[in-house]
């Protein structure tokens, strides 16, 4: 469908319209759908063969004519991709594999009959719609309403969904400062993990004098265990194209870029896809739609800086410079790249924006808090059944998302702890679950919503562990220009590493207290001054562990490696597996007689364990 | 500029590092990103595209074109984490250790791949066929754990797969077929 509208600029209001209703009139259009998911995570299971398979099967057919094939962006629950919903009757399959094509296609439509066997289902019941599903039902998707709907790599799809009719509004009817009004009477606030109110910010950036002024759009998601952006840029890149134009025509600007992480290849892929058709289209360049306004997007990718997710930083890596952050004032809005005014927002709030000029600031208003307005997205993974993209709206409490959406703990294991917003956030308790997930309710628990990084833990979690690891993260990405968080994290890391070995002393709990504070109130940047949440919300919350592993040297989810013993049991068969993983030859025994380990030798890196087939060798 | 021209005399000259590299290639890169601001960062990205890692007469050669000084670019390089001064491995193996890997036994699977491929994180084999290193989320959170193969993500990875997986890249390498996968 692309080929309609890719030979001829679109010069005006009327051209975007008869470009949509030829797009709805199409023969292609009219077609029965089969949407395949090809985010990234269904990618990785597989969906490309399962794609190509139902392709295949209706050419074989002769059905190619009536039915399409459509890839979509990520429809959420990447644990059981591949999936693909059906156009007809809104059927949710999941788990398919390039063999399950032909029923899908002689059963399903050929035959109107459901296939069973690829059916969502819960220990109680069956779900055959989208809708129906609890992890479906449950949510509410306004950013990532087209995800899973349209194909993210043609502008045809994006155009006939409603996409740039509101550049075309702001353009050609509003002033920039309308249109700040109106993000800014919406409440949106930014989705990166502050929660700055955006229609704020870029009016300062608009009332800063120059005539050179820039927008950034932050896609370095370098939170580990976040992938909304990800997920936005692969499922719906033109709504961001279309979010960073209306933001610059709101502060008056000409040029962006988006800032990706070269981790994120498809997301690069498909975004520079969307801005070389919107320039074909004339939606960015000079005289979009046959105004004078005039913008063009470009892409800089991350090279594995985290720090770069700082705004001074990452003004500074496209710089060309090394990533490090400044001190502000001076803030962006008055100095920001190349020392022009600038407008940084994350991904996710660009690509709320175009709703919002489109049905109205009273209308996502509506949705969210008091204080807290519209939809939040998270990554939900870690200990869950159904991990993958969940969007609710802010405020929505913690234990809905995690039982009613994402499914519960598997293997009958308990909840433990969420863990939300990344290296700067905090730990979640169980009398905690009911918390509602909106700014300041987190920040009183001593976590912060962050860019949406949700982790789920069991009981084989260890809380200082967790606390170590995020430590040692930011340690290891601590840029070293200023000595709060270059020095004060190292020394940090140093007594939970000395816990963790069991060589902890109880006067070691105040004094990491006192330095987390001392490192949150004098770091230069975001990383230092959130760094220490970790540490200072486990110790809040799970301070019993820190106990048993400084006096009783136990860690009672058997992680830390000193505290922990490996041990065979009577359900041994001596096949001798565990004896020839073992790197160390700590593991001795004859062959279909017990084998034992020396825990002398032993290093306890637990290949032992993880090999063994009978479960025969535990630790404790 | 000749080739020879670029042997320096600090650390960097350390056997393997100033091979003979085909400048000529970069030509190209500096004709499309000369004029743009903020180039240099582009310009070494691309640069390790063409020869897996960013040689020293690539950073001499750049600094003469780009005009920037050579110490500049060198505290560029060193200071993210993608750009590697050295010679690297067919197959770059990285280990996501991400939170979600983490919480899901990403240590096992590191352990087994450094056990098996005999070397330590940011080393190479001595076939050249893998480097092995870690990553900090590949956003395939839901798909823990997960390894990422070049360009390819394999999920769900426990330490049992390793040897299955270093296998299929090894037949790979050979008969371009990436067989038991």
């Amino acid at each position: 469908m692309d080929d309609i509208i890719l030979n001829k600029r679109i010069n005006s209001p009327e051209d975007l319209n008869i470009a949509k209703e030829t797009i709805l009139s199409c023969k292609e259009n009219k077609k029965e759908k089969i949407f395949v998911c090809t985010g990234g995570g269904c990618i990785a299971s597989g969906s490309l063969k399962v794609r190509d398979a139902l392709v295949n099967e209706l050419k074989n057919r002769n059905m190619s004519d009536t039915i399409a094939v459509i890839e979509t962006g990520c429809l959420g629950p990447c644990a059981v991709g591949p999936v693909v919903v059906m156009g007809r009757d809104d059927t949710f399959y999941q788990n398919v594999k390039a063999d399950d094509a032909a029923s899908i296609v002689h059963d399903h439509i050929i035959g109107n009959k459901i296939v069973d066997r690829l059916i969502h289902e819960t220990a109680d019941a069956k779900y055959q719609k989208v809708g129906e599903v609890p992890f479906f039902k449950n949510q509410k998707k306004l950013v990532l309403n087209n995800c899973g709907k349209i194909n993210p790599n043609k502008i045809s799809d994006y155009i006939a969904a409603g996409g740039y009719s509101a550049l075309c509004k702001v353009i050609t009817s509003m002033t920039g400062d309308q249109t700040i009004t109106e993000v800014g009477a919406s409440g949106l606030r930014g989705r990166g993990g502050a929660g700055f109110p955006t229609g704020t910010k870029w009016s300062f950036a608009r009332k800063s004098e120059g005539d050179v002024k820039y927008i950034l759009c932050n896609a370095d998601e370098g939170d580990p265990g976040a992938f909304m952006d990800r997920s936005i840029l692969e499922g719906d890149p033109h709504s961001v194209v279309e979010g960073l134009a209306i933001g610059a025509f709101a502060i008056g600007c000409k040029k962006g870029f988006v800032y990706v992480r070269a981790e994120y290849p498809l997301a690069v892929e498909r975004l520079q896809n969307a801005i070389s058709q919107a320039r074909t289209c004339g939606l960015l360049g000079k005289n979009i739609l046959g105004t004078q306004f005039e913008f063009d997007l470009e892409i800089r990718m991350g090279s594995g800086a985290f720090v770069c997710g700082e705004e001074t930083a990452l003004m500074a890596s496209i710089e060309g410079k090394r990533g490090e952050p400044r001190p502000r004032p001076p803030f962006p809005a008055q100095k920001g790249l190349w020392d022009k005014p600038t407008v940084l927002n994350n991904v996710e709030t660009y690509s709320n924006i175009p709703q919002i000029i489109n049905k109205g600031a009273p209308w996502f208003a509506s949705v969210g808090t008091t204080k807290s307005k519209g939809t939040k997205i998270f990554a939900l993974a870690g200990a869950i059944e159904l991990s993958g993209l969940v969007e609710v709206p802010v405020g929505t409490p913690l234990k809905k998302i995690i039982y009613d959406i994402g499914g519960g703990i598997p293997d009958g294991k308990k909840y433990k702890a969420a863990q939300i917003g990344g290296p700067s956030g905090g730990c979640i308790p169980t009398a905690h679950l009911d918390v509602a997930l909106d700014y300041e309710t987190l920040n009183e628990l001593g976590a912060i919503m962050g860019s949406g990084g949700l982790i789920v833990m069991d009981e084989s979690s260890c809380m200082v562990d967790v606390a170590r690891f995020f430590l040692e993260f930011v340690q290891d990405e601590s840029c070293g220009k200023c000595v709060p968080c270059r020095e004060g994290t190292h020394q940090m890391l140093e007594i939970l590493n000395r816990i963790c070995e069991g060589k902890g002393e109880m006067s070691d709990l105040d004094t990491l207290q006192k330095m987390a504070v001392t490192v949150k109130n004098a770091s230069l940047c975001g990383l230092g001054q959130t760094a220490s949440n970790p540490v200072l919300s486990t110790i809040r919350h799970f301070r019993e562990e820190y106990e048993e592993h400084i006096q009783d040297k136990k860690c009672r989810a058997a992680v830390c490696k000193s505290l922990i013993v490996f041990e065979i049991t009577d359900k041994c068969i001596g096949c001798g597996l565990c004896r020839k993983s073992c790197p160390v030859g700590a593991i001795i025994g004859s062959s279909k007689t017990k084998h034992i380990i020396n825990t002398e030798m032993c290093t306890r890196c637990g290949l032992c364990y993880s090999t063994c087939k009978f479960d025969a060798i535990i630790k404790h | 500029m000749s080739n020879n021209d670029s042997k320096c005399n600090c650390s960097c000259s350390d056997a393997g590092l100033n091979v003979d590299i085909e400048l000529e290639k970069l030509n190209a890169v500096f004709d499309k990103w000369e004029a743009q601001p903020g180039a240099l960062i582009p310009v070494l990205q691309e640069t390790q595209g063409i020869y897996g890692y960013i040689p020293a007469a690539a950073i001499t050669a750049i600094s003469e074109r780009l005009k920037e000084p050579a110490s500049k670019i060198y505290g560029v390089i060193t200071f993210y984490s993608f750009f590697s001064l050295k010679p690297r491995g067919k197959y770059l193996i990285r280990v996501c250790l991400g939170t979600a890997c983490y919480v899901r036994g990403a240590e096992e699977v590191l352990t087994a791949l450094r056990s098996q491929l005999g070397v330590n994180v940011g080393e190479t084999t001595d076939d050249l066929l893998f480097t092995l290193d870690v990553g900090r989320c590949f956003g395939a959170c839901g798909l823990a754990p997960v390894i990422m193969i070049n360009e390819d993500i394999h999920q769900w990875v426990k330490s049992s797969d390793v040897e299955k997986i270093l296998k299929s890249y090894r037949n790979l390498a050979v008969n371009g077929m990436k067989g038991g996968n």
